[in-house]
């Protein structure tokens, strides 16, 4: 074991050399959580709309002006030609078409009846779809409005109705970063710390200090623990300083235990070194280890439930997601920071990543020879 | 100068249907410098691989130091010194601490560490430097420091694979006086060079020729056997008779 103690003292040494060093450990954690949060904003805003209104009432009007003062829409052109209209689509300017038909106010107080169009421009399925759902909202509203102002309320209402009061748990205001914060940390752990691991050994392989290692009767373990353990410790400063930058910038406090967090870290971090050690047994070069970090990385953000919710995966590909060690911290750290989640309810995440993280560090010293 | 410390036989290395080092057989003794000649791709870092337990043979059999190549590599580690073709010292670590971790890797204790870097930094004249990183250092002096590392345990072999590439003749002279210090103390000198002159300061040489030892002998008995003046000739008249291209 002496000889792990002189190999950590050198990968320090290297580390606290390397100029990028700190940067990486600092400034990439700080403009990711300051950047990112506001990419994966889903509130959608300045929907582009065009008003075809053919029936210039003051009902019309009125409409118009409702969904304007919403704050989510801009007004892209008000014009009576649907002609005109749908070019605006066709040209990418409008987002929505909503066409006022003629007598539209008359209808409605003679039959108490009338529809209006709406068309949508769905190339971005996300905001046609959002965009649609508030200016249905709109003007259902804009619809109750009008009923209390011209129909006369009656004692007791003939239709009974059931009306939705919503309670949203957890995440009272739906806030978006609260969401986000904590799962973009995890992404930042996975490449600061997991990936630099693997690219440190591609590199001695590289300049060929890896063959003067190889040929000294240090054992396969103590090289590869030498390895692990400083990344360890960077893995867990680039997790508090990411921490303290979502409690200064976004309140984040976690509501669960703290101790929990970094339990979880560290069982997760011995997976994704794992991971990196495995892909630096397989590549010769840092370009190699380079495109394969770029694959997986890709892959684990998409379909790790960052961006998307996980449940709506089919079923085979929540079970390929499942694979992945960053799938479960992600889950955890939502778990634990937005729901106060205790060790209790994670147990099954840890067992989990723990098993990952044996299969692949295991694979990987078997694959890494000193021999060949 | 009886002992044998490396004994081969018709040891063979097959790269798919390339024969690299093609049943080769030769022992090696005790305090000898012993050089391994031959031109490019004719096989001398594959064999001298497999003799550091870096790469496993395909067949025959091979000791170093006492150890069976198959078997035994790890052992063979300890016992042993190497130096590769390729500058393979940390550059971003500092001269001393490159000592002290290779020091340390081979297992010395403390003290051994402070002794050995005190000693060798005196030998190669280092004081200034000694808290420099090996990246300010010119070429010929890394590959001096290069050999005090690969020495620094004091191995019963040490291997150097073409140590003196690109190095200056008064740095290859300096370089040499260090490898017979080395000699002296007991090490075994296992080398390799493109450099034919370098070959007269061997006690015995091998010339290898597309994977296969065509000659071995000492350097006035290469001479006598080929009827050459010196061993660039008796080499370009076994190197003529390659077939293999140089890689």
């Amino acid at each position: 074991m002496r000889a792990l103690r002189f190999l950590l003292q050198k990968e320090f040494r290297q580390m606290f050399r390397d100029k990028g060093f700190t940067g990486r450990l600092f400034i990439a954690p700080a403009i990711q959580l300051i950047l990112l949060p506001m990419a994966a904003n889903y509130t959608i805003k300045n929907i582009n709309i065009a008003i075809v209104d053919h029936d210039h009432s003051v009902t019309s009007q009125k409409l118009s002006q409702k969904i304007l003062s919403s704050g989510y829409f801009k007004l892209a052109d008000y014009t009576d030609f649907d002609s005109r209209a749908n070019k605006l689509i066709e040209s990418d300017k409008a987002d929505l078409v909503l066409e006022i038909p003629n007598k539209f106010e008359r209808n409605l107080i003679t039959d108490n009846t009338q529809k209006t169009g709406i068309e949508v421009n769905a190339i971005n399925g996300v905001k046609a779809s959002i965009g649609f759902g508030y200016l249905s909202g709109i003007i259902s509203d804009f619809n109750n409005d009008l009923r209390a102002t011209w129909v006369q309320p009656e004692r007791t209402n003939p239709l009974p109705t059931i009306s939705v009061e919503p309670s949203f748990w957890y995440n009272p205001l739906l806030t978006y970063y609260i969401f986000m914060v904590p799962a973009i940390l995890v992404s930042l752990v996975t490449g600061v710390a997991g990936l630099s691991a693997a690219f440190n050994i591609v590199k001695e392989k590289e300049i060929g200090t890896i063959e003067q290692i190889n040929v000294t009767p240090i054992k396969k373990y103590e090289f590869i623990l030498g390895k692990l353990i400083p990344f360890l410790a960077v893995g867990g400063v680039v997790f508090t300083v990411g921490l303290l930058i979502s409690w200064i910038l976004y309140g984040i406090l976690p509501l669960g235990n703290i101790a929990v967090l970094y339990l979880f870290l560290y069982v997760f971090l011995f997976a994704i070194l794992g991971f990196g050690l495995l892909i630096s047994t397989y590549s010769e070069t840092q370009q190699q280890a380079n495109s394969i970090m770029f694959l997986f990385m890709m892959v684990f953000n998409m379909m790790s439930g960052l961006y998307t919710p996980f449940d709506s995966m089919p079923g085979w590909a929540q079970f390929v997601s499942h694979l992945f060690p960053i799938s479960y911290f992600i889950d955890v750290m939502r778990m634990v920071v937005i729901k106060g989640s205790g060790l209790h309810d994670i147990r099954i995440h840890i067992l989990c990543v723990f098993l990952i993280g044996l299969v692949l560090n295991t694979w990987a010293v078997l694959n890494y020879r000193k021999t060949s | 100068m009886n002992e044998i410390v490396i004994k081969t036989n018709k040891l063979t290395k097959r790269f798919g249907d390339f024969v690299a080092v093609d049943e080769i057989t030769f022992d090696v003794h005790k305090g000898e410098i012993f050089g391994f000649l031959g031109a490019n791709g004719a096989g001398k870092t594959t064999a001298m691989r497999m003799l550091c337990g870096l790469s496993i043979p395909t067949s025959g059999e091979a000791t170093v130091a006492g150890y069976d190549v198959f078997k035994q590599p790890e052992e063979i580690k300890k016992n042993i010194g190497y130096m590769s073709q390729k500058f393979s010292l940390y550059e971003d670590l500092t001269v001393k601490e490159n000592i002290e971790f290779y020091g340390g890797i081979y297992g010395l204790s403390n003290k051994e560490i402070k002794e050995k870097s005190t000693e060798l930094i005196d030998k190669l004249g280092l004081h200034n430097e000694a808290k420099k990183l090996v990246s300010s250092l010119p070429l010929g002096w890394k590959q001096k420091l290069s050999f005090s590392v690969a020495i620094v345990h004091t191995p019963k072999i040490v291997f150097l694979d073409e140590p003196t590439g690109g190095v200056d003749p008064s740095m290859r002279r300096q370089f040499w006086d260090l490898i017979y210090e080395g000699a002296d103390k007991g090490i075994t000198i296992f080398i390799t060079t493109h450099y034919l002159d370098e070959a007269e300061y061997c006690n015995r040489v091998s010339i290898m020729v597309d994977g296969k030892i065509e000659a071995l002998d000492s350097p006035a008995g290469l001479r006598q056997t080929y009827e050459a003046k010196t061993i660039d000739e008796v080499f370009y008249k076994l190197a003529r008779k390659a077939k293999r291209s140089a890689d």
